[in-house]
């Protein structure tokens, strides 16, 4: 049934194609004018008024200093190292503790759950916890990042949430046939439970890939900076004029710039790359997540 | 309330002791499993949590958690005798509800406003673009901010053309909390707007239906149909959100703030991050932050029971 569409509901569709167009243009502007401005010249940049459409004196000498550059780098080879050691122990503790949390017949279950999700509402702060990862030593070093984030109990919660929707018959009929624990877990559990763990696991990539306020406080070494931090001497506190030996003091002032846009889009283009193909496994989590109706 | 499935009704009546044996003979090799799990709990969150006692302490690294003297509420009452008990608290609740009135309803705007799209293919690239900013890096962010702020940066272009004084943005106090929320509300529309949609998709489209034959407009649609659909979703996160009203993250607030901005942008937690991380006060700065988990965790516990009591959803 075609319904006759009335000049205020055409007018209205207009208005609202628009102002989601112009809602478009504002969120992509800012990373636009950034990978334009890291193609373009340090000066022009500089001259430039408003927002950077097009590469200005197109050069590639931004990405070359930025590459040329040990910090970056060490950087990345750092967030590398978090990110993939990091996502094996996130998975494998994740997965082991959303499983404890679904069976049942176990004694301990309650008390072990509780105590896990009690520490989504309290905490005993900022500052304990760095004297407490201190006090094991592991001040200065990647794995106290590794250690602190390897689990967040909200995720734990979306793999459980995965694993309940599993039917329970199968995990019993699998105990029946002598199946293990870790049997359960490997064969039945996780092959299912897929689209959930990928979920999860993209959750803590984009995490690791992002964080950098666990390693501002705990390594002291600039060598081992993961990218964000590197990026946050860069960006924030104006470090950028080391990577221009060599040049006079307006040269260094105006390839400063230049850099700047280069490292934010090598720090950032890997995550929004994939993301568009990732989308519905991102998408999904926040449905899993989200407070059950 | 409870009733035992009937695997467990022999076992329930056992003595303890024997319960206990035959459940680690079952369980061993989960318990064994789930060891790792718990040192993790053990060590990131609950010997910090012992270790919050230094808040009652003279706390001396040298002396370590247990050889420190007590002093009782010493720390805590300097925190609520000196200016910084005011100023952060103040701050800490501005922030937290001007980004609730705005991040909270953008979302939900949005939403209606794509879920009204008749184009399937236009409204998945908005949704695509919209989402993107999520998945940009907090440093990134405020690299960029300082960037835009700056005295001849976009935003402040922008900003003198509508009639401002052209100046370094994020010097200027007044101006903090307006940045914040924007680059918030500019980060996360999109991606808060999933959840609305998808409540929005789960309207019943006879209601629709029987709002056209009822001669109701697309505006009277979204008022009548589409808002009430959406609204135990709205209350249930409207909820939630109340309940981490006394918790500003300290991350975005450090990397924007600066000692011009600070009486303004100064919170509770980034206040505790200075005290206790730059400045090596590590009783005082527990004090403080204990003082904040406390009052979060009554927010967030009354917040859960309020949600679970209106609409049987919360956290756990």
């Amino acid at each position: 049934m075609k319904i006759k569409v009335s000049w205020q509901q055409r007018l209205f569709n207009c208005f609202n194609v628009i102002f989601m167009f112009l809602l478009m243009i504002v969120m992509l502007a800012p990373m636009i004018h950034v990978v334009m401005a890291s193609f373009s010249e340090g000066q022009e940049i500089l001259n430039s008024k408003g927002i950077i459409f097009w590469p200005k004196n197109f050069t590639f000498e931004a990405y070359k200093r930025a590459f040329g550059n040990s910090q970056i780098f060490t950087g990345y080879r750092t967030t590398m190292f978090i990110l993939i050691v990091g996502c094996s122990i996130n998975i494998v503790l994740t997965t082991i503790g959303a499983y404890f949390m679904t069976r049942k017949d176990v004694m301990f279950k309650k008390p072990i759950s509780m105590l896990m999700i009690f520490t989504m509402f309290f905490s005993g702060g900022l500052i304990p916890l760095y004297l407490t990862i201190k006090g094991i030593g592991l001040n200065g070093s990647v794995w106290a990042v590794i250690l602190v984030g390897a689990i967040s109990t909200y995720n734990m919660i979306i793999m459980r949430t995965g694993f309940d929707s599993i039917p329970g018959s199968l995990v019993e009929s699998a105990a029946i046939d002598g199946a293990g624990h870790l049997k359960i877990l490997f064969s039945i559990l996780i092959p299912l439970a897929m689209p959930t763990l990928a979920v999860i696991t993209l959750y803590y990539a984009v995490g690791h890939w992002n964080s950098w306020f666990y390693a501002s406080i705990f390594i002291d070494d600039p060598k081992k900076y993961p990218l964000q931090l590197v990026l946050r001497g860069i960006l924030l506190i104006n470090e950028s004029s080391y990577m221009t030996e060599g040049a006079s003091d307006s040269e260094v002032w105006a390839a400063g710039e230049g850099i700047k846009y280069a490292v934010i889009v090598i720090a950032t283009l890997p995550v929004l790359c994939i993301y568009p193909f990732l989308q519905k496994y991102f998408v999904k989590g926040v449905m899993i997540g989200a407070v059950k109706e | 309330m409870r009733t035992p499935k009937t695997s467990t009704v022999t076992a329930a009546k056992k003595p303890f002791k024997e319960r206990f044996l035959r459940d680690m003979k079952k369980n061993y090799s989960l318990y064994l499993l789930i060891l790792p799990v718990i040192a993790f709990y053990v060590i990131v969150h609950y010997v910090p949590m012992y270790g919050a006692i230094i808040a009652f302490k003279n706390y001396s690294p040298a002396k370590g958690i247990l050889g420190s003297a007590w002093c009782g509420l010493k720390n805590f009452k300097e925190f609520f005798g000196s200016v910084y008990f005011s100023r952060t608290l103040i701050n800490t609740l501005r922030i937290s509800s001007l980004g609730i009135v705005f991040g909270f309803t953008a979302p939900i705007v949005l939403a209606l406003f794509i879920n009204e799209l008749r184009s399937r293919a236009y409204s998945r690239i908005v949704q695509t673009v919209t989402y993107l900013p999520h998945f940009i890096s907090l440093v990134v962010i405020c690299g960029l901010l300082s960037d835009f702020c700056a005295t001849d940066g976009v935003i402040t272009d922008i900003c003198v053309k509508l009639g401002m004084e052209r100046q370094n943005m994020l010097r200027v106090p007044e101006y903090f909390t307006s940045i914040y929320i924007a680059s918030d509300v500019w980060q996360t529309v999109g991606w808060g707007s999933i959840i609305y949609l998808a409540a929005l998709s789960g309207i019943d489209s006879s209601l629709y239906e029987a709002a056209k034959i009822d001669g109701a407009n697309r505006w009277k649609q979204i008022l009548h149909v589409d808002i009430p659909g959406i609204m135990p979703t709205i209350i249930t996160l409207l909820i939630l959100k109340m309940g981490s009203i006394m918790s500003v993250g300290y991350e975005k607030i450090i990397l924007l703030y600066n000692p011009l901005t600070m009486e303004k942008a100064d919170v509770i937690s980034s206040f505790v991050y200075r005290k206790g991380l730059l400045e090596a006060n590590y009783g005082y700065s527990t004090a403080v932050g204990l003082f904040n988990s406390v009052i979060n965790m009554m927010f967030v516990v009354s917040a859960n029971m309020i949600s679970r009591k209106l609409n049987g959803t919360s956290l756990w």
